[in-house]
């Protein structure tokens, strides 16, 4: 009774190999997450400081810091969100609350997923052609943050529909059945109840715009400026041009210089990230059905 | 039971729905009684959920829904145009099959229909308390929560969640009640429990229920309805649609002998 069977045997053997090489495969995905890490932090960390992040460069970009750069990312992802995030949440409250299934709103979804599948080079170019001369704002920091919101737009749009749209249908027939309007619905029921998720998004998003670069080298980031923004008709500097271009562009750069500027940029999207995890955690935890 | 003498609280005439193409209700023409339990019967599918939905408007929403004939409540049409459907929803209430909860307070969920219509924009507190109080004494529910008004609703079990589901349309003071299956989620015991609060709500509502429950039509309404393939068949007191049905087919539904 209960004896291992040879079959068995064979099953197992095999169910032990599948499982090494997911295991394996796993292992291979964080290897170079690891790799890229560990390096950035052994060349680049020697070069952090206080300092390095709150001066600006000097000696023609070869020493000094990255404090207008990492200004200026901030301005233009600032500038960009508050663009991105008003429209976008509205029109994803529209598509899922409001509108219902024809030709129309079709069209629409269609153009969302083709807006978020363009490249980032050709939003850059539309960014130029549009912003820069049609509207004349010039190569700014405005130009550069409607080029960066456009581009980001669709993806505001989907993962606040899809946080909307986990809310539970039932929540919306109880408001409806004691004679809320919708916007009522929205408002009292929907919204409360989804905003953990529609933030999650946008923060997520924030992290991924930090670290564009072509949508904004042409349309706003300069190479070297000695000025900080002072408004958003400036130009300005930003981080990931500037990786850029100390990586590539200028000569007699110290090796590590540039692993610093890369060791603050990802600093930035990480610490976005676990801002945004932190915040989901806490708001997970206070709401349940 | 003398029901025959009372005014009717739902009228409905002639009414046919279509979902698309397809036709749903055929020809109904019902008068549900005022103050008075009605149960309505029938297999899976023959069109009582549709029929219930109708009555607050709530098909609608899907825009491939078609009615013709009228649903008359309290007297006047509410499918004419001069009919607002907010009003619509505050005097017909409606109770799901799923209990539906909002994931806020017990306290605030008995409020959110009144703090809905409330014409006021701040009521006085002891007001609020009151009609809290008074919405859960007559769902019988008010012993059990007194003391965690200000707890999530979602944590309560399901037979309570269902009572607080019924409490929270009352502050509203609507006429009618609409429940569609309100026990088919509950245990045997929590489906006593709410049968037995539905009977208590009797005389102050127009209450229209529909069950899969032969035993729960017989026990707890005092008219019966019974439906097949979206047309109603019979419609009499309950007692003699169990004891002598009219038709043929209530008959053999009753006994078991389809659906
Ligand atoms: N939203 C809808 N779209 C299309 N057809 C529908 C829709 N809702 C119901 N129907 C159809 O209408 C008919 C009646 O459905 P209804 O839900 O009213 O039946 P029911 O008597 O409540 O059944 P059950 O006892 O299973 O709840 C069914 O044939 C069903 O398939
Ligand atoms: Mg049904």
């Amino acid at each position: 009774m209960f004896r291992e069977t040879a079959l068995n045997v064979r099953d197992k053997k095999v169910q032990g190999l599948f499982r090494l090489l997911f295991l394996t495969m796993t292992l291979l995905l964080i290897l170079p997450v690891l790799v890229i890490l560990g390096m950035l932090i052994y060349k680049g960390g020697p070069v952090l400081s206080i300092d390095f992040l709150f001066t600006a460069p000097t000696d023609g970009m070869t020493a000094g810091g990255v404090f207008p750069a990492l200004l200026g990312t901030v301005w233009l992802v600032g500038v960009a969100l508050l663009v991105s995030v008003p429209i976008g949440i509205a029109a994803a409250i529209y598509l899922s609350e409001y509108a219902s299934d024809n030709w129309f709103t079709r069209i629409i979804n269609l153009a969302i997923i083709n807006l978020a599948g363009v490249p980032s080079i050709v939003h850059a170019l539309f960014g130029v052609g549009a912003f820069v001369v049609f509207f004349g704002f010039g190569t700014s920091i405005l130009a550069a943050s409607l080029t960066l919101a456009i581009m980001t737009l669709p993806v505001v749009i989907v993962s606040t529909r899809e946080s909307l749209m986990a809310v539970p249908q039932a929540f919306r027939e109880a408001c409806w059945s004691m004679g809320a309007t919708r916007w009522q619905t929205i408002r009292r029921v929907v919204l409360p109840n989804s905003v953990s998720g529609i933030l999650t998004g946008v923060i997520l998003e924030v992290s991924r715009t930090t670290g564009e670069t072509a949508p904004i080298m042409f349309t706003g980031a300069v190479f070297f400026t000695p000025f900080l923004p002072q408004g958003v008709f400036d130009q300005t500097m930003a981080l990931s041009l500037h990786l850029f271009v100390v990586a590539t562009q200028v000569p007699g750069v110290p090796d590590e210089l540039p692993y610093g500027v890369a060791l603050v940029l990802i600093g930035m999207v990480l610490l976005m990230n676990s801002i945004s995890i932190a915040f989901r955690m806490y708001l997970r935890g206070r709401k349940k059905w | 039971m003398q029901t025959d003498k009372r005014p009717a609280a739902i009228r409905t005439r002639d009414l046919n729905l279509w979902y698309g193409t397809f036709q749903a209700l055929f020809d109904v023409s019902l008068e549900i009684k005022q103050g008075i339990i009605t149960s309505l019967i029938g297999p899976s599918g023959c069109g009582k959920s549709t029929l219930l939905r109708s009555v607050n408007r709530i098909n609608e929403r899907l825009g491939y829904v078609r009615i013709d004939g009228s649903i008359e409540v309290m007297g006047k049409n509410i499918y004419d145009e001069d009919v607002e459907l907010v009003q619509v929803r505050k005097q017909i209430g409606m109770v799901f099959q799923r209990p539906n909860p909002l994931p806020i307070s017990i306290r605030d969920n008995v409020l959110f229909g009144y703090n809905l219509h409330s014409e006021k924009r701040r009521t006085p507190r002891s007001e609020l308390d009151g009609i809290v109080e008074d919405a859960l004494q007559q769902v019988l529910l008010w012993d059990q929560v007194k003391d965690k008004l200000n707890r999530k609703a979602t944590d309560l079990s399901l037979e309570e969640q269902q009572k607080l589901c019924i409490a929270r349309l009352l502050p509203v003071k609507p006429g009618v009640l609409l429940m569609d299956e309100p026990c088919s989620a509950l245990d045997p015991k929590g489906t006593e429990a709410v049968e037995e609060l539905i009977w208590e709500l009797r005389e102050k509502y127009t209450i229209l229920i529909v069950t899969h429950n032969m035993a729960q039509a017989r026990r707890a309404s005092e008219e019966c309805i019974f439906m097949l393939m979206g047309k109603v068949i019979e419609h009499s007191p309950t007692e003699s649609m169990f004891v002598t049905p009219a038709q043929q087919e209530t008959a053999d539904y009753i006994e078991g002998r389809y659906g």
